[in-house]
C-alpha cells in the first residue's frame, strides 16, 4: 500500500500511525460524547422516539408519500429536461450564429442562477398567470426550476459528450458522404449518448437534492416536508432528521455507485471510442462556470 | 421603470449573500484542506473518517443540512454561535451549515489535485533524499494546488448559488428578499430579472478570474 504522499510505512511510521490513531479517535469520542450528554439533557435518547419509524404509520403516512413525491418530481424534470437539454446541446454547436448565441446565453444564463429563485419565480409565475390549482401549483413549480436549471447542465453534458469523440468519427462520416444532420444523428449522437450515460445518473443526484428545496421553500409535499409533519406530530425533530437523512444517503448513494459502476464498465468495454463522462464532468457543469468547465 | 424597487433593500440583502459566500468559503477551504489531508493520510482512522464525512454530506440535500442548524443544533444541542440575537444566530448557522457542505466538495476538489501530480514525482523525490513534509511542502502540494485552481473556481459559483438556501432558515438574504417582493409587487417578470442579473454579476467575474489564471497557472504536461 502506498500512494504519491507516502511510501509503505516502517517501524517508525507505524508507532506515528497508532499514536495519531489513537489522538484522533479521543477527539471524536470526545464530540460524540458531547453530543450524548446534550441528547440525555434534553431527555432526547428516549426510546420511545424512535418508535414511530418501527410502526407502519410513520412509513405509510408521512415518510413513502413524501419519498414518492421527491421521486416523482425528480424523474420528472429528467424526463422533461433530457430532450431539452439535447436540443438547446445540439443547438449550442450549430454552424449557424443565430442559434449558436441564442443556445449559448439561455443555457449559460440558467445554469447561472440558483434554482430557488427559478422555484419561487415559477411559483408565482403560475399564480398569476395560470389557472393551475392551488395544490398541484408546488409540483409544477418545483418541476419547472428544476428543468430550467438542469436542461442547460444537461445541454452542457450533451455539448461535452459529443466534443468528447475522437474527430475522426466526423471525418469519416463526411468522407463516407453523410451530411451535417446525417452525421449528428446517426454517427455522434448514439456515441455521445453512451459516454453521457454516467453524467446522467450523477446529475440525478443533484436533482433529487434539489426537490428539497421545493419542500421548505414551496410547501410541496417531498420527503423533507413530510419531515416536519412527522416531527411536529411526534415531536421527535433530531430522530426524524436522522432517518430522513438516512433515506437520502441511501438513495443517492446508489444512483452514485450506479453511475462509477456504469463509468468503470464503459471505459473497459471494447466498443466505444473510449469516451466517457464521469461525475466529475457533472460537478464541473454544476457550477455554472462560464468558462473551463467543458473545455477540458 | 424600476421604482418596484424603491422600499426594499436590495443592495443590502445581496451583500448579505456576499457575506455568507466569503465566510463560507473561507471556512470551507479550512475544513475542505483539513479533510483532503485526513483522505490521503497513512492513518487508517483518519482516512476512512474522511471517505465517510465526504460520502455522507454529499448526498444530503444541503436543504436539510441548513435546516438541522437551526432546528436541531441551535433549538436542542443548544449550539447558539455566540450569538444573541436571533437573526444574528441565523446568519452563523447558515455559514456553518454551508462550511459543513461546501467543504466536502472542497476535499474532492483538493484531492483530485493530489492524484494529477504522477507518482514518480514524489519517488524521485524520496530518492533524492527528501522527508514526506519535504516532499509534501516542495514537490507535491504545489503542483496540486495549481491544478485545483479550476475546480475550486466551479465550488465557489456553486457556494454563491447554494447561499440562498439560508432562506430557508429565515436569513435575510436575496433570495428571501426576492420571495417577499414578487409576493408584493405586480412586476414578477422585472424583479426576477433583476434577482438573476444580480447572481450573474456575482458569478460571471469569479468565474472568468479564476478560470483564467487555473488556466495560466496549470501545470502543463
Amino acid at each position: 500500500m502506498s500512494s504519491v504522499l507516502y511510501d509503505t510505512p516502517g517501524p517508525r511510521a507505524r508507532t506515528r500511525n497508532v499514536v495519531l490513531s489513537v489522538v484522533f479517535f479521543a477527539v471524536l469520542a470526545l464530540v460524540l460524547w458531547w453530543a450524548v450528554l446534550k441528547l440525555d439533557d434534553k431527555g432526547q435518547l428516549a426510546g420511545a422516539l424512535w418508535k414511530p419509524f418501527t410502526t407502519s404509520e410513520a412509513w405509510t403516512t408521512y415518510l413513502l408519500p413524501g419519498l414518492g413525491n421527491t421521486l416523482k418530481a425528480a424523474a420528472l424534470s429528467m424526463v422533461i429536461a433530457l430532450p431539452l437539454g439535447a436540443v438547446f446541446g445540439i443547438a449550442r454547436m450549430s454552424d449557424h450564429r443565430w442559434v449558436r448565441v441564442p443556445a449559448g446565453v439561455v443555457v449559460e444564463f440558467f445554469r447561472a442562477i440558483p434554482v430557488l429563485l427559478l422555484m419561487l419565480f415559477a411559483s408565482e409565475f403560475y399564480v398569476r398567470s395560470t389557472d393551475i390549482p392551488s395544490d398541484s401549483r408546488p409540483l409544477y413549480a418545483v418541476i419547472t426550476g428544476l428543468v430550467l436549471y438542469n436542461a442547460s447542465v444537461l445541454a452542457e453534458v450533451v455539448r461535452a459528450g459529443i466534443l468528447s469523440l475522437p474527430k475522426g468519427q466526423t471525418e469519416a462520416a463526411y468522407a463516407i458522404g453523410l451530411r451535417k444532420g446525417q452525421t449528428m444523428a446517426g454517427i455522434l449522437l448514439p456515441q455521445a449518448v453512451t459516454a453521457m450515460l454516467p453524467a446522467i445518473v450523477s446529475q440525478l443526484v443533484v436533482i433529487v437534492k434539489d426537490t428539497a428545496l421545493g419542500g421548505v421553500m414551496l410547501q410541496f409535499p417531498d420527503l423533507l416536508n413530510a419531515r416536519s409533519t412527522l416531527a411536529a406530530n411526534y415531536a421527535n425533530v433530531i430522530q426524524s432528521f436522522a432517518v430522513v437523512a438516512v433515506l437520502y444517503i441511501v438513495l443517492n448513494f446508489l444512483l452514485t455507485s450506479f453511475a462509477s459502476w456504469l463509468e468503470g464498465r464503459l471505459r473497459r468495454s471494447t466498443r466505444g471510442t473510449g469516451a466517457v463522462l464521469g461525475a466529475g464532468t457533472v460537478e464541473d457543469l454544476n457550477a455554472g462556470d462560464a468558462h473551463g468547465a467543458v473545455s477540458a | 421603470m424600476f421604482d418596484f424597487l424603491e422600499g426594499y433593500d436590495v443592495l443590502g440583502a445581496f451583500w448579505t449573500t456576499v457575506q455568507l459566500t466569503v465566510l463560507s468559503g473561507v471556512g470551507s477551504l479550512v475544513w475542505g484542506i483539513l479533510l483532503a489531508g485526513m483522505r490521503v493520510s497513512p492513518v487508517p482512522l483518519m482516512r476512512g473518517f474522511g471517505t465517510a464525512y465526504v460520502n455522507i454530506v454529499r448526498n444530503i440535500p444541503l436543504t436539510i443540512i441548513i435546516l438541522f442548524t437551526s432546528l436541531g443544533l441551535a433549538d436542542i444541542f443548544g449550539v447558539t454561535m455566540g450569538a444573541e440575537d436571533f437573526k444574528i444566530q441565523g446568519f452563523r448557522l447558515a455559514v456553518l451549515g454551508l462550511i459543513a457542505y461546501t467543504a466536502a466538495f472542497v476535499c474532492e476538489a483538493i484531492r483530485s489535485g493530489i492524484n494529477t501530480v504522477p507518482l514518480g514525482q514524489a519517488e524521485a523525490a524520496r530518492a533524492i533524499g527528501l522527508s514526506f513534509s519535504q516532499t509534501l511542502r516542495l514537490i507535491v502540494l504545489p503542483q496540486a494546488f495549481r491544478a485545483v485552481i479550476g475546480p475550486l473556481a466551479n465550488v465557489l459559483i456553486a457556494l454563491t448559488k447554494n447561499t440562498t438556501v439560508a432562506a430557508a432558515i429565515g436569513v435575510a438574504e436575496a433570495a428571501t428578499l426576492m420571495k417577499s417582493m414578487i409576493e408584493n409587487e405586480a412586476q414578477t417578470l422585472a424583479i426576477g430579472t433583476v434577482f438573476a442579473l444580480g447572481f450573474v454579476v456575482l458569478t460571471l467575474p469569479t468565474g472568468l478570474l479564476l478560470g483564467w489564471l487555473g488556466k495560466r497557472l496549470a501545470v502543463k504536461r
